[in-house]
């Protein structure tokens, strides 16, 4: 099969960006279509993905059922007549029973971590991972990277989409990779000490490994080389954005993206940083209340539903992330015209719906963070000691807003309170208590104690 | 002639105040006087201790989170209408008590009285001025000792 014979990888152009610009476009013409062009675009890819996707079982016997074929996209809001697809789905697949192309077609199989049940596999053809490789450069670019820069990948390479992904990413930009993977980090810093290289590519958590680190060395990490970073692979906070930033010294970029729809590249940051820019002539993306599974209001935060438009190997129709975000299809100020998406606020999984309004952990963290300018340890407690829902936010008194005079203390739980009553819309009983009274467990910290019975939670 | 004065912050729950006087008790520090401002919910508790800086230091190893506040004692007539003509005082030059509580010894007819001012050093300056007793740190030890 020729490239020619699949024509929904060839209405992209070939990328000539203006290096001389201030803020360069990777792909000038893709990024910033206008509006009525791109959402004709993606009918038309939408329609022949519904007719390509029926060589995948699990698709051809819903589609079946339904009766749905391209015939029955007629508009983009036709989108909504399709199924949705979980990850339970690929599960249930394992290990390659999502692919709409013959075996010999894969060029590529990488594989998702895996922490909440076995790992599912993701398959790529030659085209998927050209393509995969243009949207990591879309981003990286957005984010700073020139041809003439050195790069530095520490994330792991292998199964993980992480470290191949944006290794081939840097190098379509034409800019230098150092695939220095994840691990050994005193190695990393003698690395960059010897290369000098601009940019920094990892997992916002290891970045700060990294400072720390050099720290150890007697090092100073601010005076490492590194300028920018990107940042992905894990949900993090502007919290750890301003570390970053402070004890590094550079610019941090966020970048989304995950396995089983690609990988890095869903969507990532320009300049601006209002919002990671989603690569729409690749992916739809819906917003949607993941209880009623009706598109939330823009600007709300509701859980992503991606279809790719464009992936060969294993397409996908609705796959429901889990992750939340909020959608913003507003100008953005680096003239690219696609819709851009929040940061991760979190997963549907850690939902808690009380009295009737979905609420997740980070937006109290959000709260704390407003009024505490960090995030200390917190705990959610969720009762039903009546027929109402009650929610009691234990905080812990960290010395920074510990005050000796009782007006004051009162006026930060007070603010705490304010502070989740506009974030999160709930009224809460903020509690103060003792450092280190709250729980730690290993690893993950359990935010949420929900009592009420009606489901089990441990997050 | 300030005072040096810790504060810790407590749930409020019983017993709760024993832990940290546990710990300041082991370390051999003697309190000179405590008071504890609370709600239903929390308190936070004011001491005045011979050896802050160590009492600090163990306080915060075993996990508390301290806070330093400077302080001044006044010494006050203890019979009526003693702590109102100083309190007139401090209200006639416009000097805001953040909160006040009494030291818990007694020297003959006075009685002594702790005050958390939001500016010390002016609050001191004006009270000598009017001609009242400031009592500074070795006076109040000494005192505590007699
Ligand atoms: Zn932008």
């Amino acid at each position: 099969m020729t490239h020619e014979s699949r024509p929904w990888i060839m209405p992209v152009p070939n990328p000539s960006p203006d290096w001389s610009s201030e803020h360069p476009i990777w792909n000038p013409i893709a990024e910033t279509l206008p509006r009525a062009e791109r959402e004709a675009l993606q009918l038309e890819r939408l329609r022949e993905l519904v007719g390509r996707v029926a060589r995948v079982p699990f698709y051809r016997d819903l589609f079946a059922h339904r009766e749905i074929g391209p015939h029955s996209i007629r508009s983009l809001a036709d989108l909504r007549r399709l199924p949705f697809t979980t990850k339970d789905d690929l599960r249930r697949q394992h290990p390659l029973g999502f692919l709409a192309v013959p075996r010999r077609d894969l060029a590529r199989i990488h594989g998702s971590s895996g922490t909440t049940g076995k790992p599912t596999f993701v398959a790529y053809t030659a085209g998927d991972l050209r393509i995969w490789s243009e949207l990591c450069a879309r981003f990286l670019v957005a984010g700073g990277l020139r041809p003439e820069h050195t790069a530095q990948v520490a994330f792991g390479y292998g199964l993980f989409t992480g470290g191949f992904g944006l290794h081939y990413g840097i190098e379509r930009v034409g800019a230098t990779v150092i695939p220095a993977a994840a691990g050994n980090t005193r190695r990393q810093i003698e690395i960059m000490r010897d290369l000098d290289p601009e940019a920094l590519i990892c997992t916002p958590s290891y970045a700060l490994t990294i400072a720390d680190a050099a720290r150890e060395l007697g090092m100073d990490p601010r005076a490492l080389p590194i300028r920018f970073g990107h940042f992905g692979g894990e949900p993090w906070t502007e919290d750890m954005r301003r570390e970053i930033e402070d004890q590094l010294d550079i610019a941090a970029f966020n970048n989304y993206g995950l396995s089983e729809v690609i990988g890095p590249g869903v969507s990532g940051e320009c300049t601006a940083r209002t919002g990671m820019h989603l690569q729409e002539d690749h992916f739809l993306v819906e917003c949607l209340d993941p209880e009623t599974l009706e598109p939330v209001p823009e600007g709300e935060p509701g859980e992503l539903v991606i279809t790719t438009l464009t992936r060969e190997a294993m397409p996908m129709i609705r796959y429901r992330t889990r992750d939340i975000a909020r959608l913003d299809r507003g100008p953005c100020a680096c003239g690219r015209t696609t819709t851009r998406m929040s940061r991760v606020a979190g997963r549907t999984d850690d939902m808690l719906i009380i009295r009737g309004v979905n609420v997740f952990p980070s937006q109290i963290e959000e709260a704390l963070l407003r009024v505490e300018g960090t995030t200390p340890h917190y705990l959610i407690e969720v009762s039903r000691p009546g027929t109402l829902d009650e929610v009691r936010v234990k905080v812990e008194i960290h010395p920074e807003i510990f005050s000796d005079r009782m007006d004051r203390m009162q006026a930060v739980r007070d603010r705490i309170s304010r502070e989740i009553q506009t974030v999160a819309g709930i009224r809460a009983h903020v509690d103060l208590v003792e450092p280190r009274s709250i729980e730690r467990f290993v690893g993950k910290a359990r935010r949420v104690l929900d009592t009420r019975g009606l489901n089990e939670r441990e997050s | 002639m300030k005072l040096q004065q810790l504060s810790l912050f407590l749930e409020n729950r019983p017993g709760r105040l024993d832990a940290p006087l546990e710990t300041i008790a082991a370390e051999g520090i003697n309190i000179l006087t405590l008071s504890l401002a609370d709600t239903a919910q929390f308190g936070i508790l004011r001491l005045i201790v011979r050896e802050w800086d160590k009492a600090k230091r163990v306080l915060e190893q075993a996990g508390w989170v301290v806070n330093l506040t400077e302080v001044v004692a006044v010494d006050v007539l203890d019979r009526p209408g003693g702590l109102a003509a100083v309190l007139k005082i401090l209200d006639g030059a416009g000097l805001n008590i953040e909160y006040m509580y009494a030291y818990s010894l007694r020297r003959g007819d006075k009685a002594i009285l702790i005050f958390r001012f939001e500016d010390p050093d002016r609050a001191i300056q004006i009270l000598l001025d009017q001609g009242l007793h400031v009592v500074d740190g070795d006076e109040l030890m000494s005192f505590a000792a007699a």
